[in-house]
């Protein structure tokens, strides 16, 4: 286990440093450098000059790149031009938030998800069985700027007025004021995957309950609850780690679109502010962040897997 | 006689279906005495299965009981609750089925498996249950209890598996133990094992046991009573000796004549026709169809189960003149084939064959796996117009060699030499005949394609494909159906007639028959010597069954972990001198014959990964003659024992010739 996590971690150095050089690279292949944004299109030669000799812009591209890895592996992610502030403490705090919302948004998920596609698939067939998958096809099929907005004007508007309609609150000034604000982004964030975790559920366990193992268990006087709890639910869960795993891609998306709903002051946020102000040290920390905690939950979720399945413990 | 376990009477099942309902048991009674071994026999579909889940009550939600009773302790298990089904079901009653691989929660360690039956059904604490785990585990002859309860189904072997699965059901001290198939996909010396434990629990333990098996030697050596089930209907009941001895039945001596014999001498005559189906069954008796004793008698209403001799009964209403008349089994054995040419056909020349392994860098790194040897430095040859046959136990490397003999896989090293001119004169036969044909392709068109490619028009392909058709026995008219319409072994009947459309001088048969039936098998074999004959091709006849063997080929190899072993004509290979490997083999294929039990001699342990062979000979962890440190440093030489028979073993065939405990009274 330990060298498969160890071999499975030197891998994603890897992968990393190559999402850096596309990053680097995506950036030096836009038109104008950070010197040409910092003093305007109206600057003089001479003026681009000095400063791009300043911020080592004329250095050859593969130095500059180097020493660009080097001081993001040492923590310097140098200054976000347009606000001003060190980009590692604008990420740092933007990155806390959204986790937030995206921590309630799978612990919902995986609480909610779990026992609905476990009930499903325990009463195939059944009326109870139909409106479930006929809410998951519901939740799948509206997109999230939808969703937002409905949640927005049915608890948040003014005949309800249960939850604030944007904005954050910091966790320092009252947990139940932090709450109210996540809970209608990150109610809106869990519906299409909570969709796909009953569906991945519903349709793993039925698969699993119709394994001859499962006859064995029922064949040993095993009670209906102790099959499906003991025997039936880990098996079928296997596959849905993987499914959560596909959807982190997808939550991120998700985030952005979220945040912008409720104006949230998360990741998805901040990079949209980096696009429009062209702030690109801002811009590239911040995909090399997103990457990074793709490419790490993604390692998360091989690990689950390989911890509750023994026979791929090893590989 | 002790009042029975079990006591089935006039049991009828059926399942609902989209044709109609299947009526997959009809009117079935049987009992089992305590410590009495049942052996209930039948081919594929016959309904074993189903009896089996139905005294559980564990059958599908379609099936549905129509009639009957099944008595267990007294108590009719059909009428009780599903709450004290719970407390029968792994307590009062066991079921072990095929393939214990899937049988085995893969995610849950095996004593927790195994104890979880006390802490169900006696409420035992976690503690006491997995020190009771491990003693059943020592009972069904697990050296290393303890270890092999801490891990996961797929750190075992499939025999190791098996009697994992067998302490299971053992634990929770059963008066019934129902075991299907449980050595069916086993090796034969893994088989051999399990089929001693079963004795040896039988003894120990004293339960009644209802052994399920399409295999009647396997039944012939673990039944005290046998039941033949034939199309849902049991046929025949009878202590074991007398129905081995003199089956009433002329379905039970249709089965008994088609098995193929160790001896080379008798047997493998099919029964002609097939099951019918269970939707639409023949009025009267069921067999009528394929029965060589019919009269019009038969067919007026269902014969009933009567009583023959003492504690035997039959379903047959002209019993008496079928035990009058003769059987057929002595006489009609296909002549062994004898050695034709010596113009070598097809020649491997120290052939290698490695699969998978890491690539250059990774291994210099000392990261990557080495690679799977599945056949290791092999040399033998087929001659023109002759049968040669491979045998060994799965994993032996025996149909990768019959893939790289038609070039299906190139060599590792070594070379293969092929002397004819076109690359078509090499065909094979896989043993799942689905995997070679088109399910959406008709079975005309799919004869028809190999001739387009030797260019014959329209016209002659028609003929061609009519003419192949017959020569394996079937109708013109299945060149319209789809491989879906056919059974298993018309199925591999179009299989042959396809290798046999471009009139190849080799084929390759890859366990042409180890997915059929006994009597499907007997057919496909003779027709495949027929066939043989006519074209004069040489056969390349890889199998595990070394009866089947005996049978058709004129000169054996034996394989084990990549090697050959041992090769020789049939008549060498089949007694003294011979490889220690290949005398194990010998002993562990039980015998139709209740009169001559089997004396298997013991392998331990089981057959190393091929990733990690052991060196010198691969043979030594678990050879039972092994003498010495030679045998694990240096390589065996090969030796020869007659000019056609040679033998790769340190013992000096002098003294393998002596070694002969295994000669039968
Ligand atoms: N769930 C089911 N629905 C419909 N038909 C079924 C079902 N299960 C079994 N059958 C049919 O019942 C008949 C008997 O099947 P069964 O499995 O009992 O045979 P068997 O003797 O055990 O065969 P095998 O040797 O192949 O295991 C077959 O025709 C089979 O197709
Ligand atoms: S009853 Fe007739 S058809 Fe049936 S097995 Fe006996 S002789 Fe054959
Ligand atoms: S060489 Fe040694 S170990 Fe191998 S088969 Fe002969 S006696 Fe046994
Ligand atoms: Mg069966």
């Amino acid at each position: 286990m330990a060298r498969y996590a160890l071999r499975r971690l030197a891998s994603i150095a890897l992968i990393l440093l190559l999402v850096s050089a596309i990053v680097f690279a995506a950036i030096h292949v836009l038109p104008g450098n950070a010197a040409t944004l910092i003093l305007g299109e109206y600057a003089t030669p001479e003026a681009l000059r000095t400063l791009e000799r300043e911020m080592g812009l004329d250095r050859p591209l593969l130095v500059q790149y180097a020493s660009w890895v080097a001081s993001v592996v040492t923590g310097d992610w140098g200054v976000s031009l347009a606000m001003k502030q060190p980009v590692a403490t604008v990420v740092g705090y933007r990155l806390r938030n959204s986790a937030f919302l995206a921590l309630a948004a799978l612990t919902v998920v995986v609480v909610v998800g779990v026992p609905l596609g476990t009930l499903a698939a325990l009463r195939r067939g059944r009326p109870l069985d139909l409106a479930i998958v006929t809410a998951t096809y519901v939740g799948i099929s509206i997109p999230e700027f939808v969703t937002g907005l409905v949640l927005l004007l049915v608890l948040a508007g003014p005949s309800v007025g249960w939850f604030p309609t944007s904005g954050y609150v910091e966790l320092a000034s009252g947990v139940t004021a932090w709450a109210r604000h996540l809970v209608l982004p990150a109610m809106t964030l869990t519906i299409v995957l909570l969709a796909h975790v009953v569906r991945q559920t519903r349709s793993g366990l039925a698969d699993v309950l119709t394994a001859p193992y499962i006859r064995t268990a029922r064949l040993k006087g095993a009670s209906a609850r102790r099959i499906v709890l003991r025997h039936a639910l880990r098996n079928a869960l296997l596959p849905t780690i993987t499914v959560l795993a596909l959807d982190l891609g997808y939550l991120m998306g998700g985030i952005v679109v979220v945040e912008e709903v409720f104006a949230y002051p998360g990741m998805g946020r901040l990079i949209i502010y980096a696009v429009q102000n062209r702030d690109v040290p801002l811009l590239q920390m911040c995909a090399l962040v997103v990457a990074s905690v793709y490419v790490l939950a993604n390692f998360a979720a091989d690990l689950a897997y390989a911890w509750l399945d023994p026979r791929i413990r090893y590989s | 006689m002790p009042p029975p376990v079990l006591d089935v009477r006039a049991l009828s099942v059926q399942f609902e279906t989209n044709e109609g309902p299947l009526r997959v048991l009809r009117d079935v009674s049987l009992q089992v005495a305590p410590g009495e071994t049942f052996g209930l026999a039948g081919e594929s579909g016959s309904g074993k299965t189903t009896l089996g889940y139905t005294i559980l009550q564990a059958l599908a939600p379609t099936a549905r009981v129509t009639g009957g009773a099944i008595l267990f302790e007294g108590r009719d298990l059909l009428g009780v609750s599903e709450d004290e089904l719970r407390r029968i079901r792994g307590r009062r009653i066991a079921m072990v089925y095929q393939d214990p691989r899937s049988a085995l929660n893969p995610t849950t360690r095996i004593g927790a498996q195994i104890a979880e039956v006390l802490e169900i059904h006696e409420r035992a604490p976690a503690r006491a249950a997995g020190r009771r785990a491990q003693e059943l585990l020592e009972l069904v002859n697990i050296a290393d209890p303890a270890s092999v309860a801490r891990r996961y189904p797929h750190e075992l072997s499939g025999g190791m598996q098996q009697r994992a699965v067998i302490a299971m059901a053992l634990a929770g001290g059963p008066s019934l133990l129902i075991l299907d198939e449980p050595t069916t996909g086993l090796d034969v010396t893994t088989q051999a094992r399990i089929l001693e434990l079963v004795a040896d629990l039988k003894r120990r333990v004293g339960a009644a046991i209802l052994y399920i098996s399409h295999d009647l030697a396997v039944i012939a050596q673990v039944a005290d009573r046998v039941g033949v089930l034939y199309a849902g209907e049991l046929v025949e009941v009878g202590p074991t000796a007398d129905l081995f001895a003199q089956p009433v039945h002329p379905y039970t001596r249709g089965l008994l004549d088609a098995l193929p014999h160790l001896d080379g001498l008798r047997g493998l005559v099919p029964i002609e026709g097939r099951i019918p189906r269970l939707t639409d069954l023949p009025p009267g008796c069921v067999f009528a169809p394929r029965c060589d004793f019919v009269a019009p008698a038969c067919t007026a209403a269902t014969p009933a189960l009567e009583t023959v001799a003492p504690e035997r009964r039959a379903r047959c209403v002209r019993w008496p003149t079928v035990l009058a008349t003769p059987r057929r089994s002595t006489a009609a054995a296909i002549a062994p084939e004898t050695v034709a040419s010596d113009a070598p056909l097809l020649a491997f020349e120290h052939v290698s064959k490695y699969f998978g392994g890491a690539g250059a860098v990774a291994r210099w790194l000392g990261i990557g796996a080495p690679p799977v040897r599945a056949v290791d430095d092999v040399s033998f040859d087929v001659r023109a117009d002759e049968v040669v046959a491979l045998v060994g136990e799965s994993g032996c490397g025996k149909t990768t060699l019959g893939r790289l003999a038609v070039r299906l896989l190139r060599p590792t090293a070594g070379r293969v030499r092929f002397a004819a001119p076109k690359p078509t004169d090499a065909q094979i036969v896989f043993q799942h005949p689905d995997s070679s044909l088109n399910p959406m392709k008709r079975i005309g068109p799919s004869l028809a394609r190999p001739l387009v490619l030797r260019g014959l028009r329209r016209r002659e392909r028609g003929r061609r494909v009519r003419e192949l058709l017959e020569a394996v026995r079937l109708d013109p008219d299945y060149g319209a159906r789809r491989p879906a319409a056919l059974s298993g072994g018309e199925k591999q009947r179009v299989a042959i007639a396809r290798a046999l459309a471009m009139a190849p001088q080799f084929v390759v048969l890859d366990e042409p028959v180890s997915a059929l039936d006994v009597s499907t098998q007997a057919s496909i074999i003779r027709l495949l010597a027929e066939l043989r004959r006519t074209l004069g091709a040489s056969y390349l006849m890889i199998s595990h069954d070394l009866s089947l063997v005996r049978h058709v080929a004129a000169r054996v190899g034996v394989m084990y972990l990549g090697r050959l072993v041992e090769i020789g004509a049939v008549d060498e290979v089949f007694r003294a001198p011979s490889h220690p490997y290949t005398r194990a083999l010998r002993s562990a294929v039980p015998r139709p014959d209740p009169a001559v039990p089997g004396r298997p001699i013991r392998l331990e342990g089981s057959v190393p990964s091929a990733q990690h062979p052991p060196a010198g000979c691969r043979f030594h962890t678990r050879c039972p003659q092994k003498i010495g440190r030679v045998c694990e440093e240096a390589e065996p030489p090969w030796a020869r024992a007659s000019p056609t028979h040679w033998i790769a073993c340190h013992i000096p065939i002098a003294e393998l010739s002596r070694s002969s405990e295994e000669a039968r009274p």
